[in-house]
């Protein structure tokens, strides 16, 4: 088995006397899609904001690529290759598609303390900004700005700004959430043709686009990982169908 | 830039003014304390409208430049090349260490703890008293250029004003263009989008914060100049909520609306100061009705006249 890519250790996190991560383990192998489900509730949210550095765990750890990275904090994961969406879509309203990108690419590229050179003319950012861009096919949407985007359009765009990161793995926070049946299916698409080029760690509700992606489900109740496996394995599995997916929903 | 056609051209009438008759002592007295108002107001407005950063106490960095150039005179240094820096690297310093406390805050508690600190400088102004603590103090003489009395010539003064605003409003518009204002500029937007790209707002708004309050004490330096008379009221809140103003008046989404801005506060409350008895009862409303109705202030007047 290959050396994990992002590794988490006992994490541990209380709310006053409430254990909302209790103990969770896991490991995303690198190339796989690794989806996180689990009811409302079961403490997925906060569990990604221990990924990503926004809340500190009590106890345990986060390993990515081989290095302790649970006390850095949001920006510098991100510098380290650890990508993410939000679950409510967030990127810059006011500057165009590419710009949204290319503040991702500057932020990769060299120090963003340049203060002399208008930065929408860079060649070099823009170029590779719209390399991300039409990864995710808003190539001719690059110049609107992104507040007029449709909804499916600023998910892909954010997707796209993730890429730009140039990540190690993209930690995809309910990237379906909100969008209607033809959005769902055109990003559904999207992620198909991403999950070749990218480890992703995938957390979403919406069970058909969770069994056609992901190589491994872990299954989050209650703060703990109750079960880890492949897709059909889940399926079957008994604790899993009681807890969480219902007898008409497997 | 064709949008700002406007703001050159009151450039232009004030680089022409001198030469059309409007060089008394009167006009250019005006004329220098609307261009350099518009200085502070530019730089305050590259914090508001730029960086997201509303400060209630940017009087504060212009009154630490004037006092700069004060307690300087009272020591004998009168030349440029040592008041000047000086006058800058002051307010550059109170701007960093007030900065790095005050923009670990957001929203309404940044403008209180920017506010608490300009009243922080008023009250150490006041009690100055080897400097004329509330009563202020009279410079001896207008700062010298390399021995020369440069500034002491009224020409000579009002066009180095007007390069001052002009110069003030293309470095904070290159700012706003370069990579360290599109990061400014997302981040007042959405400053969890900047951290997500990997970038903490943090610094970037300290420098931002350091190099306005550098620009405001510039302007200190020539207000003191253009007054010869430095007193704490210049630093009194009420002079941080004239700039913010202008500001709002004049548009914030836009750096030369503050010269639209500045241009038009000043000259309206001296217009109806000389014509109306209790002007202040009429300025108040009026000014209040020009934030209700102009939205976008006056650039974005001018904005949409022209599509």
């Amino acid at each position: 088995m290959a050396e994990p890519l992002l590794r988490l250790v006992d994490l541990r996190k209380h709310y006053g006397g409430l254990a909302v991560t209790d103990g969770v383990s896991l490991d995303v192998l690198p190339g796989e899609i690794h989806a996180v489900i689990g009811p409302n509730g079961a403490g997925k949210t906060t569990l990604i904001h221990e990924i990503t550095g926004v809340v500190r765990p009590d106890a345990g750890q986060v390993v990515f690529a081989g290095r302790d990275v649970t006390r850095l904090s949001l920006p510098r994961r991100v510098r380290a290759g650890l990508a993410r969406t939000f679950q409510i879509t967030s990127v810059v309203p006011g500057f165009t598609a590419l710009a949204n990108v290319a503040l991702a690419v500057q932020a990769r590229l060299g120090s963003s303390f340049r203060f002399l050179r208008p930065a929408a003319s860079e060649a070099a950012t823009n170029t590779a900004a719209m390399d991300a861009l039409a990864e995710v096919g808003l190539a001719d949407r690059a110049e609107v700005p992104a507040g007029a985007l449709s909804h499916g359009e600023k998910r892909a765009l954010e997707l796209a700004i993730a890429l730009a990161t140039k990540p190690r793995l993209l930690l995809l926070d309910e990237p379906l959430a909100g969008a209607g049946p033809e959005e769902t299916e055109r990003l559904i698409a999207l992620l198909t043709r991403l999950k070749s080029a990218y480890t992703i760690l995938l957390v979403e509700h919406d069970m058909q686009a969770v069994f056609a992606l992901a190589d491994r489900v872990s299954v989050l109740v209650y703060g703990r990982v109750i079960a880890t496996g492949t897709v059909a394995e889940i399926r079957g599995n008994p604790e899993v169908r009681a807890a969480y997916l219902g007898e008409d929903e497997a | 830039m064709r949008e700002a056609w406007l703001p050159l051209a009151v450039l232009l009438a004030l680089g022409a003014a001198p030469l059309l008759g409007f060089g008394g002592s009167y006009e250019t007295t005006l004329m220098a304390r609307v261009m350099i108002l518009a200085m502070a107001a530019v730089s305050l407005s590259f914090l508001v409208g730029g960086a997201g950063l509303v400060s209630l106490g940017h009087a504060a960095s212009v009154g630490v430049g004037a006092y700069a150039v004060a307690i300087l005179d009272a020591h004998n240094v009168t030349e440029a090349a040592r008041v000047l820096p000086a006058a800058i690297g002051a307010a550059a310093l109170f701007s960093m260490v007030t900065g790095a406390v005050a923009i670990r805050t957001s929203g309404v508690h940044f403008i209180m703890i920017t506010l608490a600190f300009g009243q922080m400088a008023f009250f150490t102004a006041s009690s100055l008293a080897a400097y004329g603590g509330d009563d202020g103090y009279t410079l001896y003489s207008r700062t010298e250029v390399w021995g020369s009395r440069l500034l002491g010539n009224r020409l000579t003064f009002h066009y180095v004003c007007l390069g001052a605003l002009a110069l003030t409003w293309a470095l904070c518009a290159m700012l706003l263009a370069s990579r360290f204002g599109r990061v400014l500029r997302a981040a007042r937007e959405n400053a969890q989008r900047v951290e997500a790209v990997g970038l903490a707002p943090y610094p970037f708004r300290l420098v931002a914060y350091v190099i306005a309050g550098a620009i405001g004490g510039a302007a200190g330096f020539l207000l003191a100049n253009a007054t010869e008379f430095v007193s704490p009221a210049g630093i009194s809140w009420q002079r941080s909520g004239e700039l913010l103003f202008m500001v709002i008046l004049g548009g914030v989404g836009r750096l030369w609306g503050a010269i639209l801005g500045a241009v038009a506060f000043v000259l309206l409350e001296t217009w109806l100061a000389d014509h109306v008895a209790h002007w202040k009862m009429v300025f108040g409303p009026l000014l209040v009705l020009a934030v209700l109705f102009l939205k976008g202030g006056l650039s974005g007047l001018v904005v949409r006249r022209h599509g």
